[in-house]
């Protein structure tokens, strides 16, 4: 018995010592999530021995366990709020931002649509079900058809944040499960109009400037286009350790390529 | 002598143990599937009640406040049900049919085994078929704003369906007893009237377990729904509205929804409406396939 309770003994000792490399608790945003689970997914390869754990649950689920002191870095789609930081500030936590990279969300139609430019307040009619025909945004007539994302996605947060303030999309939008599918049947629809991230924009379909600016890569970057947003990772005061090693490698050129991977807009 | 008996008595044991044991895997996992589906889809009836969910018109989980109605997720499931049955039953027991009694025997080696492939696509396959070249087609055709609809829906999921029915409805007709169609042809009738009043009465309830074994396929039916059939929660006027039908909903939603929340727990709650909804079609099927053995007296 006793030799039995030695051997575990030596056994859990050693197992400690192997992952003495460290571990990281991620929480937050689920638009942020799949970019902390590649890059994570690489890190962990790279760096065998660190433990990273990703967590979904939203940019406020993310912000309160950084508060709480139960994540090492908490993921936020938006800016952290002035009564969290007074909170933070209380529990002993010095939040600090990182941006990680940009949402930038492109509007799409069909090629043959002879719609040039939209603007922000028609793009919202239009998805929240005030427009239905064309020939009230300066189009050639015709029924819209509504191209939207599940409900459950990041995409679809987004645009309904950004470009919705909030209002729900019209009940009968059509609801697609991925970017691509939004893609690839407005590309089919003549009278479609979809949203997609930017990286998946594709020269089957037209994206139109929203409030007269094009979304590119430049514009997004720098804000002036309205349907971007930053994506942040906070930490407590200036990453040390391992959460350092990974908050270099996720701003990495290559960290960054893998962002873009998940149709983000890279910073570098 | 007697050790090598032992020997071969405690190895046959052995077997039986064995197999046993992988013959009642599958009930370990149904019990098991049950057990989740309850576990995880009854908590969403505390926050919300069970008639508001299922008579609720309104499906906007991730809103805030969140509404869980899936009056139209079922009634999306129901009229892709009715319009790919429309489509496969004519199809799939003509096909029987006409394997059964009128195919020689070179077309029957030749167009069984078609019919059959045409079960072993994948179902992502015909979605992916539906959405780039049955949708824009029919949104062509019919000058309508959209291709992807309840009637390119039913459409294809009916066509999916034909094998099911088809190879059903050809066993239940070989299981009429020989004898029946002798005693037709003996009394004067001709090929026609023996096949509408004999053969096809005697393999009514087999005829029907083939029909409702294809629905229960139409109903489960994921990949291929949630590619053509546009994915809009709204009750449907024409059958050229898109629709969104309970499976695809799941299948769409399931993914990014956090684990947990009430999303997740009405996702659940739907998985549970469905498997009732199938256990429900399986029992009839057999109930009525039962009966159809103890009328032809093949019953054991």
């Amino acid at each position: 018995m006793k030799k039995i309770l030695l051997s575990l003994m030596a056994v859990s000792l050693f197992t400690n010592m192997v992952f003495a490399g460290g571990s990281i608790t991620i929480a937050g945003s689920t638009t942020v999530l799949p970019i902390a689970q590649v890059t994570s997914e690489v890190f962990m390869d790279n760096n065998p021995g660190i433990d990273i754990s990703v967590r979904g649950g939203g940019s406020s689920v993310g912000i309160a366990s950084l508060i709480a002191g139960t994540c090492d870095i908490g993921d936020a789609s938006r800016a952290i709020k002035d009564k969290e930081i007074a909170k933070a500030v209380d529990n002993g936590i010095q939040p600090k931002a990182h941006v990680v990279a940009m949402d930038g969300i492109a509007v799409i139609v069909h090629p043959s649509n002879g719609i040039n430019k939209i603007s922000k307040k028609d793009l919202k009619s239009i998805f929240t079900g005030k427009i239905s025909d064309w020939s009230q945004v300066g189009g050639s007539g015709g029924k819209i058809v509504v191209m939207s994302r599940d409900s459950a996605s990041g995409t679809y947060e987004a645009f309904m944040g950004l470009a919705l303030d909030g209002s729900k999309t019209r009940s009968d939008s059509l609801l697609q499960a991925s970017n691509q599918a939004v893609a690839s049947v407005v590309s089919r629809t003549p009278g479609a109009i979809g949203y997609v991230g930017l990286g998946y924009v594709t020269s089957q379909v037209k994206s139109i400037p929203v409030n007269g600016i094009e979304c590119t890569k430049a514009t997004v970057l720098s804000g002036e286009y309205p349907l971007s947003r930053p994506l942040f990772m906070y930490t407590n005061g200036e990453p040390e350790g391992v959460v350092k090693e990974y908050m270099d490698f996720v701003k990495s050129a290559e960290g960054q390529k893998l962002a873009e991977e998940q149709g983000f807009v890279g910073l570098k | 002598m007697i050790d090598a008996i032992k020997f071969r008595n405690y190895k046959e044991n052995t077997y039986k143990w064995i197999f046993t044991i992988l013959a009642f895997s599958s009930l370990v996992f149904l019990v098991g599937i049950i057990i989740v589906l309850f576990k995880e889809g009854l908590p969403i009836f505390k926050e919300v009640n069970l008639f508001k969910f299922l008579f609720g018109k309104s499906w906007y989980p991730t809103y805030d406040p969140p509404e869980f109605g899936i009056f139209p997720l079922m009634l999306a499931s129901f009229w892709v049900m009715i319009g790919a049955t429309i489509v496969c039953v004519p199809l799939g027991i003509g096909s029987a049919l006409y394997l059964h009694e009128l195919a020689s025997f070179k077309q029957r080696a030749f167009l069984k085994p078609l019919i059959e492939m045409l079960a072993g696509v994948p179902s992502i396959v015909y979605g992916f078929f539906g959405m780039v070249i049955v949708a824009p087609f029919i949104q062509k055709l019919f000058n309508i704003p959209v291709g992807l609809s309840l009637f390119t829906a039913s459409m294809i999921l009916g066509i999916m369906a034909v094998p099911t029915v088809c190879s059903i409805t050809e066993d239940a007709l070989s299981y009429v007893p020989k004898s029946f169609r002798e005693a037709s042809f003996a009394v004067g009738a001709n090929r026609w009237q023996t096949l509408t009043k004999v053969i096809i009465p005697a393999a009514g309830s087999g005829i029907s377990t083939a029909i409702i074994l294809g629905m229960s396929r139409i109903v489960g039916e994921t990949m291929t729904v949630l590619m053509v059939s546009g994915g809009a929660a709204i009750i449907p006027k024409s059958i050229f509205d898109p629709v969104r039908p309970m499976t695809a909903t799941i299948a769409a939603e399931m993914g990014e929804c956090a684990m947990g929340s009430k999303h997740f727990h009405a996702l659940f709650a739907i998985g549970l409406i469905l498997f009732l909804v199938t256990l429900f079609f399986n029992i009839i099927a057999e109930i009525i396939s039962r009966r159809y053995r103890l009328k032809l007296g093949l019953g054991r």
